[in-house]
């Protein structure tokens, strides 16, 4: 039998693993052929890699020829192994390719790539650790074991991709790569050169399906109708019924909230904003509107809560900004916090404190934190070269410095970090500097300083992620970036700098320095706590009984995950450290980034102005979150989803709810007797309340808001399928069941007004106040669907919740927020929208054009391969070869696509 | 829909007792629960089950070779047949198998397998709607 490879065809690992396996039973020739060779005569598009047997026949499945070895060496088929097989092709190839195109083809990097397989890893990691075997389908390693790894093994063989939570997945793997058969295919295959061997490849394939599905990230997902068992319906309803009277009592307020033993204690922090930048709608939702949403949950659940956030004031920004508009840096801290205060306010952000960092409990807690870890031998000092401006007569922060990226040479990178590639630098490093202030070019001085030994404390930090990061909810990305940062080694990190605008330096020869603010800006947290409360130190030094959870945009990560988590370890002091690590990617502007110098974007104070409530920004921002992957803002998405489903989805059903009881039940709630019907309804809404609780737990605020959306969908079906305003004119039983059904809504869009408050929360209270609700039912949220609503209870005055955004009004909305970019953006909207025109409006040629062209090429080739296959005349060959080729030029051209120049054949 | 269509097979193979599907995820996967073991997920893995049931074990192949490709033409039915195929997709699919086909009485060449079976199953609704 003959085998036939491809350079950098993935298929190829898995067959030569299994060939390896099944050894010596047969001769096997390899032959390499190039990546677009037909070599199975009846399959229309290429396939490697594809055994020829002696008898004649092809086997152009991966998996069937991996069987086909196992099979010779005597191994029986099981259903087991089946069902891995079938998932594997099914379930596992679409994802994987599409991850292997991303970070092949597209070059991309972390999540963008783990993001298609995170649930197929998940789902293998499961099945091992559930069945406790080493091996997929049971305690030796068969046929399953060969075609998965050999699948994923491209992709794993970077740590990087191999998420280190599922550990199950971790051994298997490690397992197999160390077996003398893979290891020879890996070799092989990938020659040493990783992922890379596989480029020439996958170049050549198409783009997979699954990357044309995921074009648009703001998209919904499908949603799934699960089926119920009757033990789950029983259930539920034997829950409805008991009512509000299986609530828990309400706990009273505390103030100050402090930790309670025994009690679930939740402290969430949100990225301190800077204080002299007006925050844009990325920085909101990635901070304070977030985190505002998980603190909202966290108090519906009853868990005792502190939220606290505050502005970031301490630093050459703010001196700078002080000298333009002729203030002292504390005059300007104190006009901009105020700004910060209401935007904030009136996005309805519940902090328990939005305090600042210009406090005296600051520098005592930042000198008293600085001094332990002088003491413990964790700060050097050592002379810096740093950069002067002798116009400016001054030493220029990182952030004031800007020159071109010694790593990637992006134009624009900052003196502390690149925009572009990401990477942190040293200012000095930097080519071409410039003063931001005066543009000169700055001169090099030396100043003493004193530097974070991270080196010595790298040791403590790896014990303490080994135990935090297994089972918490620390987003992948920030998993991701941590493991970066430690596997390129850390390095001791400067922690002052030559300002007076600071805290300062508690050390003799230091009088004129203070601290650089990226050491001291994350114990603003602990100096805001103190604020709040002079027992501040229950919730900071008391690791055991608070969950810290933080949230941020990836930036900020290394300072949350990194840097605090080594000063608090190096200190010594039982410091509370972060259990769980939220952070979001980016959040683009329309198509492309916010910019406050040119104008473009949404910025908090603008917002109010446009007359769109607050709510409908905070679901609008809520439902593209960037989790996983960036997304960006859209006018028209807005307006989509604001009439789609606000208005037509959720307000509809709300509204028509309450409005049945009203006109057709005088204001209080109809008897109800459930049907079977009904008490499925009531199963799916528990089961979708019990999905939403699920999501929040694990702060996966998108998805959970999907939920909201889904059981109201539910319910607009529900009201649709039994048409309670035709039944109320008919007979008694008619009434009855128009009763039912009403009833059941009401208590629907009740629950709804509740699961509702993180996400809008004046849109919840309203809802709450004219349904009339009673009050314990709008401070918890139970974790199964209640009868809150009970019969003869009286509702208030319904009136509709949303209004309908004009194309117009968002228009004129997107003229006055587009900035410079405006005409381009436009430009590039057309192509996006409609979503199922975009490729026609790229093409130079009608579809139908196309397609004749289309047809042509495919019946060219057939005349061309059934030529070859019956060994035909070279010439005549070669002339229906160039016929082919013309026709593909031709329809290249029709399409719009650049032309490929025609590769010359490899002979077999 | 693939339930209908194992039941259809439990028929055909001579199976008394109905099993109950259920079925998983926006595919509508089919689920059988056992009685003697875990549950089995997947259209073509349910399917070899019922024909071992049935001891109809001929259905999958004899030799090593031809198990081997009734399992790929199994696999062809659930990855290609079943795909999102635009009409496209569907007029190449055709084309191939009829192809592939022009020299042989079933997929494995001269015995009736399993393969045909979901095959068949498979491209009726195309055949139907061309």
């Amino acid at each position: 039998m003959r085998l036939f490879v491809s350079e950098g065809a993935p298929g190829t690992l898995p067959v030569l693993a299994a060939a390896g396996r099944a050894q010596g039973r047969a001769e096997l020739l390899i032959s390499t052929v190039g990546p677009e060779e037909h070599v199975v005569p009846f399959l229309t598009r290429p396939k490697v890699p594809v055994l020829q047997l002696d008898s004649g026949n092809y086997l152009f499945s991966t998996s069937a020829i991996c069987r086909y070895f196992f099979l010779l060496s005597g191994w029986e088929q099981d259903d087991l192994t089946n069902q891995w097989l079938e998932w594997e092709a099914t379930e596992l190839q679409p994802a994987l390719s599409a991850a292997l195109y991303y970070l092949v083809v597209q070059g991309k990097k972390g999540e963008d790539v783990l993001g298609p397989v995170r649930r197929a890893l998940t789902h293998i990691d499961h099945s091992l650790s559930r069945r406790s075997c080493p091996f997929l389908a049971g305690e030796t390693e068969s046929l399953a074991d060969i075609v998965l790894w050999g699948a994923l093994y491209p992709l794993l063989q970077d740590p990087a991709y191999l998420p280190e939570e599922l550990g199950a997945l971790h051994s298997w793997f490690q397992t197999l790569s160390s077996q003398e058969p893979c290891q020879r295919a890996a070799e092989t295959v990938l020659k040493q050169q990783g992922i890379l061997a596989l480029r020439p490849y996958l170049q050549k394939q198409p783009q997979p399906s699954l990357l044309e599905g995921r074009a648009v990230s703001n998209e919904p997902e499908e949603e799934e109708l699960v089926t119920l068992s009757e033990e789950e319906i029983a259930m539920a309803v034997t829950t409805w019924e008991k009512g509000l009277g299986s609530l828990p009592p309400l706990r009273p307020k505390q103030n100050p909230v402090l930790p309670v033993a025994g009690e679930r204690n939740v402290l969430i922090t949100s990225a301190l904003p800077y204080v002299n930048n007006v925050p844009h709608l990325g920085n909101i939702i990635g901070c304070v509107l977030s985190a505002d949403v998980f603190a909202r949950y966290s108090r519906l659940r009853q868990w005792n809560t502190l939220y606290v956030c505050g502005t970031d004031e301490y630093g050459t920004a703010t001196e700078t900004k002080a000298m333009e508009e002729g203030l002292t840096p504390q005059e300007i801290c104190d006009k901009y916090h105020v700004i910060h205060a209401d935007i904030y306010r009136w996005f309805n952000i519940s902090f328990d404190i939005f305090g600042r960092t210009t406090t005296p409990q600051q520098t005592e807690i930042t000198q008293d934190i600085f001094q332990r870890l002088w003491n413990r031998g964790f700060v050097l000092q050592d002379t810096v070269e740093q950069l002067r401006c002798e116009r400016c007569a001054r030493f220029l922060a990182d952030r004031f410095v800007e020159g071109v990226c010694p790593f990637c040479g992006y134009e624009e990178a900052r003196g502390d970090q690149c925009d572009k590639c990401g990477k942190l630098i040293n200012a000095i490093e930097l080519k071409k500097p410039q003063c931001k202030v005066c543009r000169s070019c700055p001169v090099v001085k030396s100043s003493r300083h004193l530097f974070l030994d991270l080196p010595k404390l790298e040791d403590q930090l790896e014990e303490w992620l080994g135990k935090t990061l297994p089972g918490s909810d620390w987003t992948p990305n920030a998993r991701f970036i941590i493991r970066s940062w430690l596997r390129d080694g850390l390095k001791p990190r400067c922690i002052t700098r030559d300002l007076k605008w600071g805290t300062p330096v508690p050390l003799e020869g230091y009088e004129d320095k203070v601290f650089y603010v990226w050491f001291d800006a994350t114990f603003g947290y602990l100096s805001i706590t103190a604020n709040y409360t002079d027992q501040w130190e229950r919730w900071w030094k008391n690791p055991e009984q608070v969950n810290l959870y933080q949230f941020m945009a990836k930036d900020n990560v290394p300072f949350h995950g990194l840097v605090f988590p080594c000063s608090a370890l190096g200190a010594e002091d039982n410091y509370t450290l972060v259990s769980h690590l939220i952070a979001t990617e980016y959040l683009n502007y329309e198509d492309g980034k916010f910019s406050k110098s040119r104008g473009v974007g949404v910025f908090g104070d603008m917002a109010q102005d446009t007359g769109i409530p607050a709510d409908i920004w905070r679901f609008y921002l809520l439902y593209i979150r960037p989790e996983g992957q960036d997304s960006a803002f859209s006018w028209t998405d807005m307006l989509l989803k604001n009439n789609s489903e606000l208005l037509n989805n959720l307000g509809n059903f709300i509204n028509r709810a309450g409005m049945f009881v009203s006109k057709f039940f005088g204001g209080s709630v109809p008897k109800m007797v459930l049907t079977s019907d009904d008490q499925r309804l009531l199963a799916h809404v528990t089961l979708e309340l019990q999905h939403y609780h699920q999501l929040l737990e694990k702060v996966r605020i998108r998805d959970a808001l999907r939920s909201i959306l889904t059981i109201s969908r539910h319910g607009n079906q529900y009201i649709q399928v039994n048409e309670p305003w035709k039944r109320i004119k008919g007979s008694e039983a008619d009434r009855q069941r128009a009763g039912t059904v009403t009833g059941l809504a009401v208590n629907i869009a009740a629950l709804l007004s509740i699961m509702l408050q993180p996400y809008m929360p004046t849109v919840s209270s309203t809802i709450s106040a004219q349904l009339q609700l009673p009050p314990l039912a709008c401070s918890v949220l139970p974790t199964d669907f209640l009868c809150t609503l009970p019969a003869g209870h009286h509702i208030g005055t319904v009136s509709p919740l949303f209004q309908k955004l004009e194309n117009d009004q968002i228009e004129s909305l997107r003229q006055r927020f587009g900035g410079g970019q405006m005409e381009e953006s436009l430009a590039l909207k057309a192509k996006v929208f409609p979503k199922p025109a975009a490729v026609e409006t790229v093409t130079t040629a009608g579809p139908q054009q196309i397609q004749e062209l289309m047809d042509e090429v495919t019946k060219q080739g057939n005349i061309v391969r059934e030529l070859k296959a019956q060994k035909a005349d070279k010439n005549q060959v070669a002339a229906e070869v160039a016929k082919l080729l013309d026709l593909k030029k031709q329809l290249a051209l029709a399409e719009g696509k650049p032309l490929e120049t025609p590769k010359s054949k490899k002979k077999k | 829909m693939a339930a209908a269509e194992l039941a259809l097979l439990e028929k055909s193979l001579g199976l008394s007792k109905g099993n109950k599907y259920s079925a998983q995820g926006e595919r509508q996967i089919p689920v059988l629960q056992t009685n003697n073991g875990p549950s089995l997920t997947g259209l073509t893995t349910i399917a070899a089950h019922l024909v071992k049931q049935a001891n109809k074990e001929y259905l999958l192949g004899s030799t090593a070779e031809e198990k081997a490709i009734v399992q790929q033409w199994l696999e062809y039915r659930v990855t290609r047949v079943d795909g999102n195929s635009n009409k496209d997709d569907i007029r190449i699919l055709l084309k191939d198998l009829n192809s592939y086909l022009e020299d042989k009485v079933y997929l494995t060449g001269y015995n009736f397998t399993l393969a045909d079976i979901l095959l068949y199953y498979g491209l009726h609704r195309f055949i139907f709607s061309f």
